[in-house]
């Protein structure tokens, strides 16, 4: 019903996905709405929620894009026609050429895990829609880009004035996720239009876990073509992006964020980039802290360090011989981004000054000597910021591009106004998130009219109805000190000058004699001649007549300005994608401990040049903070889904967010190269070491571990098993199979498997024909309520399980295949209930062991879904063995007591047990 | 002994921040939905509803604990203080607010409040602490923007060290 | 994130909860510092006709000792307990694994008892209970028991309580003579259920031979668990033979296998960090049996 008044959202792939905000007949990934309950209050609605009962026809799933990439793999959207709905090869200068001439290639391929920031405070919205004239209005913390607005009418069908988004003035932490609640906002519309009342949303931990938005996992590879002395010829990145579902807009513009700086901090000018978007059923990933530049930096950064190691030169040289020179700047990247301005290796140099490097390279001589795994690792990086639109049209052939009408820039606005009693106002459309925005807002404000920061008061609410924005506005790409405070700036600089002719023709001097100093204006060098600031603006309402002539009564000043760089991308696939340019270069030394795998980051340092520092203690925090997700991603982190794509980290005990003794000493180092692209000479930054530490940490562990072979998160047992040269594979995480072919209906996967055997006090035919006996099932099935034989091999049951209290009753199915009697029999079987629902299937043999004794072997595998997946993983594989304990206790035991009954076949029980047997 | 029904609504009364206040709530109501919803008090946040992520943390019987874990039921008669109740009556930031402020121990807000509230009971127990044990404290927390970083150093601050 | 509607009863005395376990049996659930079932609760994972909630029963926050024997009240709060001098130096093994304990802000309410009716594989409190030989004592309508710790967890969150049961009291065995003890864990963030917990007490004869040693593991198999270690009795108190029984156990544990630790690398820590506290309680016992 909701879906009849909801269009499809489009995105800037052109391929058949129609992407509701909620699902019509198909479920792709757990997590996607299936059905929205309205009530009093979120107690009733959770009661009303367990009162749906959602009968699913299963398919094969998969969370593992080179899964879903095979011939032969389900697929997700039947009209695309294949799981990777996007494919796009770019290639700048000759990179085949170059790869033709090169001394060195180095090669590395891996899987970067999906991770989030997890914002402390969730998606939370009011929508109502009010009629004469027709016009939905939301409230909520979504933090633009507000060209999703345009998504949302047209999801909507009406005009854009028609769609009243009102920002929260503050947002309890975002980094990228409030981005992909816009879908949310459309159902939300669509349910109060129906209702004709109000609706709210808080999204509650599960739920935003499961169902909000994370980076993109990917499985990428890269190629470095190298010249015997270490410079850097060509590249060649191959990117193969888990998307989740849906292509939710923004993307694919994480694969694009970074591609027309796809050289770093490098000369190189012949790269290729090959990008593939896949489908897979999980949950569609969108903007996250550093926005693709992690998975980036993990090729270019973790190559630039594999070809140090191939060619025997140290890292820090290798890199150092390859930066683009002071000089260079503004430098034109070979992908079209035009880099501001910057000098990477002064910033290397003081990287290594602060590590005392070879200090550091000594240690690890010393502790090597000592047996000890001791590795040191860095990554140098540019940090794009303030976005323009038009590269996500990458994603686009410029034949497309071209039929679809010209897109540039990013525009960035603001107002600075002054009431009749003088009080200044701010409004910016930044929707921050904690990032200060207000602090240097009023502080930049305050200095441009002589007043103080406290004096002036920055409004952040957003109000698509009233206030000055554009589709760039919101809070992203770090984007504030980018663009943002350049046209607030630019505001307060045309009230400024205002107040200025005001204030010269009243003392009588040239405008350009007059300053703004402490509330007044003054005449520069005569202090005494001076009139207050409030004044003269309050004159601009009071008596515009008195104003100088020509001059615009009022002062309500509103600057709208695209940064004159970001042009459309050119019929070569190149654009600048980015106005400002900022520098990380990050340190990393760690010692793994070969007994437990512990890592223990030793000495971490990272230094950047931000441009201009508008305010050092912001600056600061996002260092730190940015540097927290950065380890978070390297050590902790992870969205795990198992081999059927269940989600397995839907609470804060499986999703192991970072905390404070978790995170190493850090010692930050500035240097500052100006912005020649913004007024006040900052830079965007926040993402830092988000993007970089990942890679430092990542290439560090492979220097211990003397492998390029290494994956994220770095956990304790991967650690050690890396270590000790063990092999590793984490329990019911997805690694390929499922989904890869078209399999008998039934069969399963699974997350869970096990095996095991039991010797029975019986007879092979015994055993056979009392295990498939529909009474014994009935009573050796631990909280078997209710068999029902459906036909000769096919059963239904009603099973009640509880461990601990944690109680369910599911439904279940079972079919009984390949059965050879007295010897072995395969069961495939589905289930579900209120704490989740499972499938699998085990295979159960009998050998004759002597007279009266059998040995049962069994095998299965389940795949295991819902809310006990998401919140109990802890818990399934323990639970799975204790109910397979409880049943054949309790068969064995029956087997003892009743002697032969001679009905018929049935056995189900083991995987009813598993299936549906979370709890 | 008491017993309310499920959907009995039983008067609960509770000193605030050294104010008596008073609402209803069914046995099931959480005391952070009591506290907000009920009592209008959206100072104490709520983050996780599962007793991890700390910013529901407030002081209840001079103890610092979760509010998300509590039933509203449950704390008739005690004495709470949340965040509402450390600065001064006039709008004042107490120590450590201001602490917190001058050294950039917020950037969202939204886990402050828990963290506030822990650390000002954490300081009663212990008022000299190292920075590992205020990172140990700060263990119960999770804060996603700072990289904790500042707030140790404003919780150290605090101390008067 | 909203539990289940339940009635809420808060009785004053033991009679009252007993009256309340007659009524609702194993419909109810039983609430001291909630840190685990309030999160089971708000995720409708446990979903209690009642719920009793004991933190009014007085008589069950008490300490008391015997001569050989600290019973602590099953509504001791963990933090509380950690401050406790007499029960600290007593229960020397106690003092060790609370720290290890959850948070800050989840110790101040969570109880020892409630840690111990939870029955988490990998959780200090129980650990520590089984490794000292302790008991658990339980009570019901029909009468009071006694159940030693090693038989009373069964499994994963599940014990030997039965459904019409409170515990009341944890029987914490005093330090010995010429006894030592040690207790380590490996955990992926501070604060975690530990991926592997072990916890040795160890005595040392007069000729610096083991005269007794108990090793428990928590967080390996789905209880907590203590080694037979019968066949190392009269062996020289040393770091070889602490690295041997480490060894021998390792092989033969039964490890569960989660998202964060497969079976082999849980043997690993079972060996290194069993070898560790084994040799720590090895060499302070037999200092102190030096001293006596």
């Amino acid at each position: 019903m909701v879906a009849e008044t909801i269009s499809p959202i489009p995105s800037a792939v052109r391929v058949p996905i129609k992407f509701y905000p909620i699902a019509l007949d198909r479920v792709r990934y757990v997590g996607e709405p299936i059905a929205v309950v309205i009530a009093e209050d979120r107690y009733v609605a959770e009661d009303a929620l367990e009162l749906i009962s959602v009968d699913y026809e299963a398919l094969p799933a998969t969370a593992d894009p080179e899964a879903a990439m095979a011939d032969n793999a389900t697929l997700l959207h039947e009209d695309v026609g294949s799981n990777v709905v996007h494919h796009r090869t770019f290639q700048y200068g000759d990179p085949d050429g170059a790869f033709e001439r090169a001394d060195r290639v180095v090669k590395l391929d891996w899987r970067y895990p999906r991770y989030a920031s997890t914002p402390m405070e969730t998606y939370g919205m009011v929508a109502n829609f009010e009629k004469q004239p027709d016009r939905y209005t939301i409230w909520s913390n979504f933090q633009g880009p507000f060209i999703l607005h345009a998504l949302m009418t047209g999801a909507l069908g009406v005009p854009g004035n028609r769609l009243r988004l009102i920002t929260s003035p503050h947002s309890g932490g975002s980094f990228g996720i409030k981005q992909a609640m816009f879908p949310y906002m459309v159902l939300l519309a669509a349910c109060s239009r129906l209702l004709g009342c109000p609706v709210k949303w808080i999204e509650d931990r599960l739920e935003h876990l499961t169902a909000s938005s994370t980076g993109a996992d990917r499985a990428d590879g890269v190629e470095a073509a190298f010249s015997k002395d270490g410079e850097l010829l060509a590249l060649k990145f191959n990117n193969i992006v888990n998307v989740g579902a849906f292509v939710r807009a923004p993307e694919p513009a994480s694969v694009y964020r970074m591609h027309s700086a796809s050289n770093g901090c490098y000369r190189v000018r012949d790269i290729a980039v090959e990008n593939r978007l896949v489908v897979t059923n999980t949950t569609p990933i969108g903007l996250n802290r550093g926005y693709g530049g992690p998975q980036f930096y993990y090729a270019l950064e973790r190559v630039m360090d594999a070809g140090a190691k191939a060619l025997a030169i140290d890292p820090a040289e290798i890199r150092r011989r390859n930066f683009i020179q002071p000089e260079q700047f503004p430098y034109k990247a070979p992908a079209g981004a035009t880099y501001d301005s910057g000098n990477y290796e002064t910033g290397l140099k003081k990287a290594l000054d602060l590590a005392a490097y070879d200090a550091l390279k000594e240690a690890r001589e010393e502790a090597r000597a000592e047996g000890k795994l001791f590795g040191i690792g860095m990554a140098a990086g540019i940090e794009p910021s303030g976005s323009n639109m038009a590269y996500v049209t990458l994603a686009q052939t410029p034949e497309e591009r071209a039929k679809a009408g010209g897109r540039s820039g990013g525009l960035g606005t603001a107002t600075v106004s002054v009431d009749p009693s003088g009080s200044v106002t701010v409004k910016t459309v930044s929707t921050p998130a904690g990032q200060g925005h207000q602090t240097v807002a009023a502080q930049v404000v305050a200095d441009a009219l002589g007043l103080r920061p406290d004096q002036i008061d920055v409004i952040t609410e957003v109000d698509t109805l009233t206030s000055a924005w554009s589709l760039a506005s919101g809070n992203y790409a770090n984007r504030f000190s980018a663009v943002v405070i350049g046209a607030i700036a630019n505001a307060a600089e045309k009230v400024a000058t205002k107040i200025k002719l005001i204030a010269a023709e009243n003392l009588e001097v040239a405008p350009e004699d007059i300053e703004l100093v402490g509330g007044n204006a003054q005449v520069v060098g005569v202090p005494e001649k001076a009139l207050p600031v409030r004044r003269l603006a309050a004159q601009t309402h009071w008596h515009p007549a008195g104003l100088p002539e020509q001059m615009e009564p009022g002062l309500f000043e509103t600057t709208i300005m695209n940064p004159e760089m970001l042009d459309a991308p050119d019929d070569q696939d190149r654009v600048a994608s980015a106005v400002t340019f900022g520098y990380v270069f990050d340190l990393a030394a760690v010692e793994i401990h070969k007994d437990t795998g512990k890592i223990e980051v030793v000495k971490y340092v990272s230094v950047h040049d931000v441009g201009n520092v508008l305010n050092e203690i912001v600056v600061e925090g996002q260092i730190y903070g940015g540097f927290a997700h950065g380890i978070a991603g390297a050590l902790l982190e992870e969205f795990v889904y198992d081999a059927g794509a269940n989600p397995q980290a839907g609470t804060f005990a499986d999703y192991l967010c970072i905390t404070a003794p978790e995170i190493p000493d850090l010692t930050i180092g500035h240097f500052n190269t100006p912005s020649p692209h913004n007024t006040l000479g900052a830079k965007g930054m926040g993402d830092g070491s988000s993007m970089l530490a990942p890679t430092a940490i990542a290439n560090a562990a492979a220097d211990a571990l003397d492998t390029f072979d290494v994956n994220l998160p770095l956990t304790l047992n991967k650690n050690w098993s890396a270590a000790n040269g063990r092999p590793y594979e984490r329990a019911g995480a997805a690694k390929a199979k499922v989904g890869d072919g078209p399999r008998e209906e039934g069969a399963v996967e699974g997350g869970l498997k096990g095996e095991g055997t039991v010797e029975l006090s019986a007879s092979p035919i015994e055993v056979w024909e009392l295990l498939l006996d529909p009474d014994t099932l009935a009573a050796v099935v631990p909280g078997c309520e209710e068999l029902t034989q459906l036909s000769d091999d096919s059963f239904s049951a009603e099973v009640k399980i509880g461990v601990a209290g944690i109680k369910g009753v599911y439904s279940a199915r079972i079919d009984l295949r390949d059965k050879i009697e007295g010897e072995s029999v395969r069961l495939v079987g589905k289930a579900s209930g209120g704490l989740g629902f499972g499938q699998g299937e085990g295979v159960v043999e009998l050998e004759h062991i002597s007279e009266n004794r059998t040995r049962l072997s069994y095998s299965y595998s389940a795949n295991v879904g819902g809310k006990v997946a998401a919140v109990g993983q802890r818990m399934l594989g323990t639970v799975t063995k204790l109910l397979i304990g409880q049943f054949f206790r309790g068969f064995d035991k029956r087997l003892r007591n009743v002697n032969g009954n001679s009905r018929r076949v049935s056995i189900g029980a083991i995987l009813k047990r598993l299936f549906q047997g979370r709890y | 002994m008491l017993r309310i029904k499920p959907d009995q609504k039983q008067r609960v009364t509770l000193t605030v921040n050294g104010k008596l206040v008073s609402g209803y709530a069914q046995p099931r109501l959480l005391l952070t939905d009591f506290l907000r919803h009920e009592m209008g008090m959206y100072g104490t946040h709520v983050g996780c509803e599962h007793g991890v992520c700390g910013a529901c943390t407030i002081i209840i019987d001079d103890v610092a604990t979760r509010s998300c874990l509590r039933y509203a039921v449950q704390c008739d008669g005690l004495e709470l203080r949340t965040v509402e109740g450390l600065a001064e009556p006039d709008g004042k930031l107490n120590t450590l607010q201001k602490a917190f402020n001058e050294n950039g121990a917020l950037q969202c807000g939204f886990c402050t409040a828990g963290i506030l509230m822990s650390a000002t009971k954490f300081l009663q127990d212990n008022p000299k602490p190292d920075r590992d044990e205020i990172k140990e404290m700060l263990s119960g927390h999770i804060c996603r923007c700072t990289g904790y970083e500042q707030i140790v150093r404003a919780i150290f601050q605090a101390s008067g060290q | 994130m909203k539990p289940v509607a339940f009635e809420y009863c808060r009785p004053d005395t033991l009679e009252e909860v007993m009256e309340l376990l007659t009524e609702f049996g194993g419909d109810a659930s039983i609430i001291s510092g909630g840190v685990s079932l309030g999160a089971m609760l708000n995720m409708r994972l446990v979903r209690p006709k009642a719920l009793i909630d004991i933190n009014h029963v007085l008589e069950l926050g008490n300490v008391e000792f015997d001569d050989a024997t600290a019973i602590t009240g099953a509504l001791v709060r963990q933090a509380a307990a950690q401050k406790m001098t007499s029960l600290m130096s007593g229960v020397p093994l106690l003092a060790m694994s609370l720290p290890w304990v959850g948070h800050y802000q989840t110790k101040s309410r969570g109880t020892l008892g409630g840690s111990v009716a939870h029955a988490d594989p990998s959780a200090e409190i129980p650990l520590t209970l089984v490794t000292l030989g302790g008991s658990v004592t339980l009570r019901s309508p029909s009468g009071v028991r006694e159940v030693a710790a090693r038989d009373f967890f069964h499994g994963l969150l599940t014990t030997d309580r039965r459904p019409d049961e409170l515990i009341t009291a944890l029987n914490w065995p005093l330090r010995r003579a010429s006894t030592a003890y040690a207790f380590e864990e490996i955990a992926q963030r501070h604060g975690d259920f530990a991926i592997t917990a072990v916890a040795a007490e160890a005595t040392v004869a007069i000729d610096g031979t083991l005269a007794n040693v108990s090793f428990g593991l928590g967080g390996v198999e789905d209880h907590p668990i203590v080694a037979d270690t019968a066949e190392f009795i009269g062996r020289p108190a040393t770091r070889d033979t602490a690295k041997e029984i480490a060894e021998v156990v390792a092989d033969i544990v039964d490890p569960m296998v989660d998202l964060q630790a497969n079976a082999d690398y849980r043997r690993q820590l079972v060996r290194v960090l069993g070898s560790r506290v084994l040799s720590s309680a090895f060499n302070e016992a037999s200092a102190v049996r030096e001293a006596a």
